[in-house]
């Protein structure tokens, strides 16, 4: 993945614009989801872009992962735009910096004693989901099943 | 009645002045006539006059909770409320009732407390407007103000200039609102990166964050677990001194509030201000801000300066950076923290049933709104394993030096940093709408979020009226598990500066008894 990422030259930069173009075209007849499929088909030998750093194979590992799919060129932009952002924080320099993760850190996590005093509740619990069988939630099929 | 403080109100419940079960009443009819600010979601009628009524039977007996037994409260709807829909403004949880409490909320219940309802937020609190819901935006009540229509050359009835109506900030906007329109004294919010003090500011009431840890989270949906707070909206600090009292403490349910002992306490009428050091962070003047909110800025430091306070610029360098790096961290947390909706145990289920990923993708795709799909992507874009280390560990990083600017400021020797909560005063929403949720929040929680990273105390004390006659509230920001002292501090600005009460004249005329300023003892509600 990070060879697709690195700095394209002037005129790969190019061709990608324009290649952009055509897939952006492309999509909206298509549907984003073929257009995913269709671009990732074309570019992935071809496209170490990173003008916009959300690679066909980006977009959909990332859809993959957060089960959201983005729906739209806006919301890629968007991301795009939030990377952008992000990207301030190369600035920084945090040599021997510890990353911090909790303003808690110097303190000791309370943990409680291992008994059960709660619980017993499957029936309330049990009817806030959609599809019950018995005890059960049920859920339709994995893909790898 | 209704225009009293939370205070004051107790009082004249202990004293028999008024009775629960009317208070709630008058509130309840109240809310009725706002329902165009699109306050609350839910409004809990029966549940609140329930309450009004069990409440009323423990003062006949002189057994009388506290200071909250009786008072009507509101509660954002990301807390979880047994028996109460809880929707966080989002399809995903539309007509979801949780089967327990938030600890926060139980503690108000067992208080005594009234609860009106839960009010109305950006959709799973991520927004700075409170426009972003599935519910429609709130509306700023100063929008309806007399103070605000006289500047406009409006009059207060009749020209209907309803189309260019204020927002409230956000993310608690629908609390702050139910606040300032008196429809109820003390309301829950909760601050990530400033959701509680920006709709405060902007609504002209206080608005309160603890120190994180403090109070408890547990059953506040949560959006980013090291940096969410409750918060507390109410019309004065001394309220929501006493809204503290009654939250803070050890929860066995949230390993992370903290185990020391704390006790409710009473705030002191004088702060010692002569023996004070103010901090006023120079990086904080932003070139964005508007002129007025920082001559207010200035006039406070200016205050505690004449009063003996020692008042003195201090920097926190990393500032133009927080805003990037909570970006980092909150679109992260919140990627893992809405994995959980996946339409299996609760909320929103598509109908698609092909195989689990089209299920959970198509369920997730009609449950939440842009913003939130946006954040997700984003956060998830942070922690692909390629981007862990450059874009999430260096935030977390960025996380520790932000929060150390602040400690070596309190620790040269600083009390309480004053800074602005918002830039400006409300915008329209017409306005407000032009730019994305992500470009609002990145610009309007410049102030207000360092704080959240670095797990500090913060409150937001409303100033003055603007020149078009709408709040402006200035933040003060203290050491950590300082709460009190940091209260202490804002409830003696609180006092000099006399904020005006906000004057909803059409409301004002319908309810007239319940606005008269009776003409009570005032030696009885001196505490």
């Amino acid at each position: 993945m990070s060879s697709l990422l690195s700095a394209p030259s002037a005129l790969r930069e190019d061709a990608l614009r324009r290649l952009k173009r055509e897939m952006w075209a492309r999509a909206v007849k298509l549907g984003l989801r073929s257009w995913v499929g269709w671009r990732r088909g074309f570019t992935s030998k071809a496209d170490p872009q990173r003008s916009g750093r959300v690679t066909a194979e980006v977009i959909e590992h990332l859809e993959r992962l957060a089960l959201v799919d983005f729906g739209s060129l806006e919301a890629v932009a968007r991301l795009e735009k939030a990377i952008a952002f992000a990207d301030r924080l190369r600035a920084v320099d945090t040599d021997g910096v510890e990353p911090m993760e909790s303003v808690l850190e110097d303190r000791c996590l309370y943990l409680r004693s291992d008994n059960v005093v709660e619980g017993n509740c499957a029936e309330e619990l049990l009817q806030n989901a959609h599809r019950v069988v018995e005890e059960y939630f049920v859920a339709p099929p994995g893909v790898n099943d | 009645m209704l225009g009293r403080t939370l205070r004051e109100v107790s009082t004249a419940l202990k004293q028999g002045h008024i009775t629960p079960t009317e208070l709630c009443q008058k509130c309840l009819s109240l809310i009725k006539k706002t329902k165009f600010l699109n306050a609350y979601i839910t409004v809990s009628e029966e549940v609140a006059l329930k309450q009004a009524e069990e409440s009323e039977k423990r003062y006949k007996k002189g057994h009388s909770l506290g200071d909250l037994d009786g008072i009507p409260v509101a509660v954002k709807d990301n807390f979880s409320t047994s028996s109460i829909e809880t929707t966080c403004a989002s399809n995903m949880l539309k007509g979801y009732v949780p089967p327990y409490n938030a600890t926060v909320v139980q503690k108000l219940l067992d208080k005594g407390a009234v609860l009106m309802g839960k009010t109305n937020l950006d959709e799973f609190a991520m927004g700075s407007g409170s426009t972003d819901g599935v519910f429609g935006p709130v509306k700023n009540p100063w929008s309806y103000s007399k103070q605000y229509r006289e500047k406009r050359k409006q009059k207060a009835h009749g020209e209907n200039e309803d189309s260019n109506w204020l927002i409230t900030g956000g993310s608690s906007g629908g609390s702050a609102a139910a606040v300032a329109a008196f429809t109820c004294f003390a309301a829950l919010g909760s601050d990530t990166g400033g959701s509680t003090r920006n709709p405060a500011a902007h609504c002209g009431v206080v608005g309160f964050k603890p120190s994180y840890g403090l109070v408890s989270r547990h059953g506040l949906i949560p959006l980013v677990n090291s940096m969410d707070v409750p918060g507390i909206l109410t019309r004065c600090v001394d309220d929501a001194a006493i809204v503290l009292g009654m939250l803070a403490g050890h929860d066995p349910k949230d390993s992370t509030t903290i185990q020391d002992p704390v006790k409710p306490f009473t705030l002191p009428t004088s702060a010692d201000v002569n023996k004070l050091c103010i901090g006023i962070p120079k990086e904080y003047l932003a070139p964005e801000l508007s002129s007025e909110v920082r001559s207010f800025w200035s006039k406070a430091a200016n205050l505690f300066e004449s009063e003996g306070a020692k008042v003195i610029e201090v920097s926190l360098p990393h500032t133009s950076y927080s805003i990037v790096c909570y970006h980092v961290l909150c679109t992260s947390e919140v990627a893992s923290n809405m994995a959980r909706f996946d339409g299996l145990e609760y909320g929103h289920r598509c109908d698609i049933n092909v195989s689990t990923e089209a299920m959970y993708a198509a369920t997730r795709r009609e449950g939440f709104n842009d913003v939130v799909r946006g954040r997700i992507l984003s956060g998830n874009f942070f922690l692909l394993k390629e981007n862990y280390e450059n874009y999430f560990i260096k935030a977390q990083k960025v996380r520790r030096l932000i929060a150390n600017d602040f400690v070596n400021v309190f620790n040269s020797g600083v009390d309480v940093l004053l800074t602005p909560t918002t830039l400006s005063e409300a915008v329209p929403y017409l306005e407000f709408i032009k730019e994305d949720n992500r470009t609002r929040s990145a610009q309007d929680d410049i102030f207000t979020q360092a704080v959240n990273m670095a797990g500090l105390p913060a409150v937001s004390v409303p100033v003055a009226l603007s020149n078009q006659g709408l709040p402006i509230g200035l933040q003060f920001i203290g050491r950590a598990f300082c709460d009190q002292q940091l209260l202490k501090i804002a409830k003696w600005f609180e006092k000099q500066v006399q904020f005006p009460v906000i004057q909803l004249q059409e409301l004002m005329d319908d309810c007239s008894s319940d606005f008269e300023i009776e003409k009570l003892s005032s030696v009885s509600l001196k505490q």
